[in-house]
């Protein structure tokens, strides 16, 4: 795979006639591209040609080609016309911004002060579980085998606000009045992120679960001959011994929920009275709701700034805690 | 040296990549010589009589138009998903979209020029001159033929009214007795008597017809190119204050309020709602796409009080602006064939209508007249033979719509600010407290900011 490879193939055979000088050659003739396509260079290229072409025209080309655009303004017929800052402007003079931004970190707090601690428990319980672990596991991770559109859909009816819908129904047995859900500014926020807990919950724990095996069972014993208790063991033992994941899991999650758009645009299209209007939901606003093609350039901007803050967030938070992480 | 076998996997490796990235592009080739003319047929969703019946049409056109072979594709006009498609050619060389958008698009580029062809065509002084004004540039040229126009009219459910005691035949006249009737509905069938769209920028649309039939004025052009916002006004407001009493004090408008075009024909067509506001020619999709039951439709003109007018609307036959010379001429002999001459010409009124028919679709939905009135009356006594939609149970529709005074949508960044607009539907409906006034002064600052980009 190295271009040094063959470079024995650059060299003449002994027993054919050379120039003198052969023998001196080696250093330089390694690097000459004949002896990089006689060394397979070429055909290493060719074998990565198709992924690069791929990632190239799919991926990094439209990355730099947003970047590009948030400098700019673009119906995509016209000819573009570079603006300088003034997208950024725009957005950042946008009253829905902070609107969106407010809301984001809602989500995103409700989901971690529910969605991230909820896998860690289940997976601790059901570890502890003796049999039909393998039960639990599945039914756990249905949700995920659940087409995204499909579930939010399917949640979408749960939550009919009427007194005969499934939740309020339900509500209904425990002698609790039907809740308006998505139908009103207070309880829609709240009722997306219970479907987005619900469905993201059973791949962190099959996470949680994996890493849990990987506890050395003499610390438990240990723990045990020392008199600890359950919740002991799993206060001195387990969280200290799932450290690492548990970090990585919660940064993961937080660049997770400040990207959330399928809840909001599928359940309440940010509404009602942009009680849930989210930054990619107004990054899709901006680029295709209103705008019939105009705002290319504002959604690119918003999109460029949510980018630079999550890596910054990213940077800082490995930065802080790359002492406790380690073991 | 490389073994053979690497070299052929390697030539497989790159075949294929060749061959995926080939596939990737639009073949725009044309079969045994023809020119290949994609366009519009329905929204996802239409039943297979349809298809049926534009199967039949595509036969004729292509019997009389030898070197044109026809092909139908799905389509649904949606702001989103235009510019993309419009950049990446995958949009239909034919394909319509509504009034409200039409000034975006020309004054944007994205529509082709047709004035040459409407001349042609001698339809240029036959076009009702309100409506023309809807695909003239401000360069003064045509960008589409305008195919369609609609009023907005009060839609209700007759099964509910018998249901609830009321009179079908006597649909309500004043927003006072629809308060009163949707209250009826909603305490004796448990289904809303009253609904209204609020996502998706049909809230504001149709917050604007609620508003106007009350006499309000959304936006003041200033002859200058430039716009003033005038959302924050009495009849705005008494709109609201309705809508929010109907929900709050009458309990009257059920408990979805994130309704949009499509959602609340679903529930209009299944039985869920009484009443409520929509362009007067749903009733193709109520039925074809929505599965409503003919009997069960009624549709009455929408009250009109304080000077209060109907809003209009419609939609337009156009051509993306990157169409070849060729596909051009096809395509207007497609408009000319498919959308205008069933509006000019007695064969062809009577061959559209009879193949509808045939099909079981729609024919004598009411609509309003694109050409003049003259025509228009003249055409609809050629196809009366054939009409099938039960226009019995829209006299309230047919007496009173050439009463009332047309009102045109207002001009200035259309759905934008329906968007904005659709703020304050959903602020009345789902919060008991909403402070109307202060969410109108909000929203004719939001709105002149936009107007003033």
């Amino acid at each position: 795979m190295t271009l040094t490879a063959k470079p024995a193939a650059a060299t003449p055979p002994a027993d054919e006639p050379g120039p003198p000088a052969a023998s001196a050659r080696p250093k330089r003739a390694r690097r000459s591209p004949l002896t990089w396509i006689r060394g397979g260079g070429a055909w290493n290229l060719a074998f990565l040609a198709p992924m690069l072409i791929v990632f190239g025209v799919f991926s990094w080309g439209p990355i730099v080609q947003s970047v590009v655009m948030s400098f700019q303004k673009t119906n995509l017929v016209s000819p573009p016309v570079w603006v300088g800052l003034d997208n950024f402007a725009r957005v950042l003079s946008d009253p829905n911004l902070s609107t969106a931004v407010l809301n984001t970190m809602y989500f995103a707090g409700l989901a971690l002060l529910f969605g991230f601690p909820l896998p860690i428990i289940m997976a601790v319980l059901m570890s502890e579980v003796k049999r039909g672990k393998g039960l639990y596991s599945a039914l756990a991770y249905l949700p995920v085998v659940v087409p995204p559109v499909v579930a939010v859909l399917l949640w979408k009816v749960f939550y009919n606000a009427s007194p005969d819908g499934v939740f309020n129904t339900i509500l209904g047995f425990f002698g609790i009045p039907p809740q308006p859900w998505l139908q009103s500014s207070a309880t829609a926020m709240p009722s997306l992120v219970i479907e987005a807990t619900w469905a993201a919950a059973g791949g962190s724990i099959i996470i949680y679960l994996a890493a849990l095996i990987a506890v050395p069972p003499e610390l438990y014993d240990a723990a045990e001959v020392d008199g600890a208790g359950i919740w002991r063991k799993i206060w001195h033992v387990t969280l200290p011994q799932l450290r690492g994941i548990l970090f990585i899991m919660l940064i993961l999650q937080v660049i997770g929920t400040a990207q959330v758009f399928l809840e909001p645009y599928l359940f309440t299209g940010g509404g009602p009275n942009n009680a849930t209007l989210t930054v990619l939901l107004l990054i899709y606003r901006y680029a295709f709701q209103n705008s019939l093609g105009g705002a290319y350039g504002e959604a690119t901007a918003l999109s460029l700034m949510l980018a630079i803050f999550l890596g910054l967030l990213s940077w800082l938070y490995f930065k802080l805690t790359d002492r406790w992480s380690t073991n | 040296m490389k073994s053979p076998r690497t070299v052929v996997i390697a030539g497989i490796a790159a075949l294929a990549m060749v061959g995926s990235l080939a596939a990737c592009s639009q073949s725009s080739g044309s079969e045994d010589g023809k020119l290949e003319l994609r366009v519009a047929t329905f929204p996802p969703g239409a039943d297979q009589a349809a298809y049926d019946a534009f199967a039949e049409q595509e036969k004729q056109f292509e019997k009389a138009n030898p070197d044109i072979d026809v092909v139908g594709l799905e389509y649904e006009w949606t702001a989103p998903t235009f510019a993309a498609q419009l950049a990446g050619g995958s949009l239909p060389d034919v394909f319509t979209v509504p009034f409200t958008d039409s000034k975006t698009l020309l004054e944007n580029g994205q529509l082709m020029d047709v004035t040459k062809e409407i001349d042609d065509l001698g339809y240029s002084d036959k076009f009702n001159p309100i409506i023309l004004n809807e695909v003239t540039g401000s360069d003064g040229e045509l960008y589409g033929f305008p195919r369609q126009a609609y009023a907005n009219g009060l839609h209700y459910n007759r099964a509910l009214f018998e249901q609830a005691g009321l009179d079908p035949d006597s649909p309500p006249t004043t927003w006072d007795e629809v308060r009163a009737d949707a209250k009826i509905i909603a305490e004796k069938t448990g289904k809303a008597g009253y609904a209204t769209m609020a996502a998706g920028n049909t809230g504001g649309w149709q917050l604007s017809v609620q508003a106007d039939s009350r006499g309000a004025s959304l936006q003041t052009d200033n002859g200058d190119g430039t716009y003033t916002s005038t959302i924050d006004n009495d009849a705005t407001k008494s709109t609201l204050e309705f809508l929010h009493d109907l929900r709050w004090e009458d309990d009257a408008m059920g408990s979805t309020f994130d309704l949009d075009w499509g959602t609340i024909n679903q529930e209009f067509a299944a039985g869920n709602i009484g009443m409520y506001t929509s362009g007067s020619d749903v009733y193709t999709a109520l039925v074809r796409d929505f599965g409503m039951a003919p009997d069960n439709y009624g549709l009455t003109v929408i009250p009109t009080e304080d000077g209060g007018g109907v809003l209009g609307g419609g939609d337009i036959a156009v051509m993306p602006p990157t169409l070849d010379a060729d596909t051009k001429a096809a395509a207007v002999k497609w408009i000319d064939w498919y959308y205008m001459q069933k509006l000019l010409n007695e064969d062809a009124a009577v061959t559209d209508a009879k193949a509808l028919a045939a099909s079981d679709q729609a024919v004598g939905t009411p609509v309003l007249p694109v050409l003049d009135k003259d025509t228009w009356d003249q055409q609809q006594e050629w196809i009366a033979p054939y009409v099938n939609v039960p226009q019995d149970q829209m006299t309230g529709f047919f007496d009173g719509i050439f009463e009332q005074t047309p009102v045109g949508e207002f001009k200035g960044q259309t759905q934008p600010i329906y968007a904005l607009m659709d703020n304050l539907v959903q602020a009345v409906l789902t919060d008991q407290n909403a402070d109307i006034d202060a969410l109108l002064t909000q929203v004719d600052v939001d709105a002149q900011a936009l107007l003033d980009q």
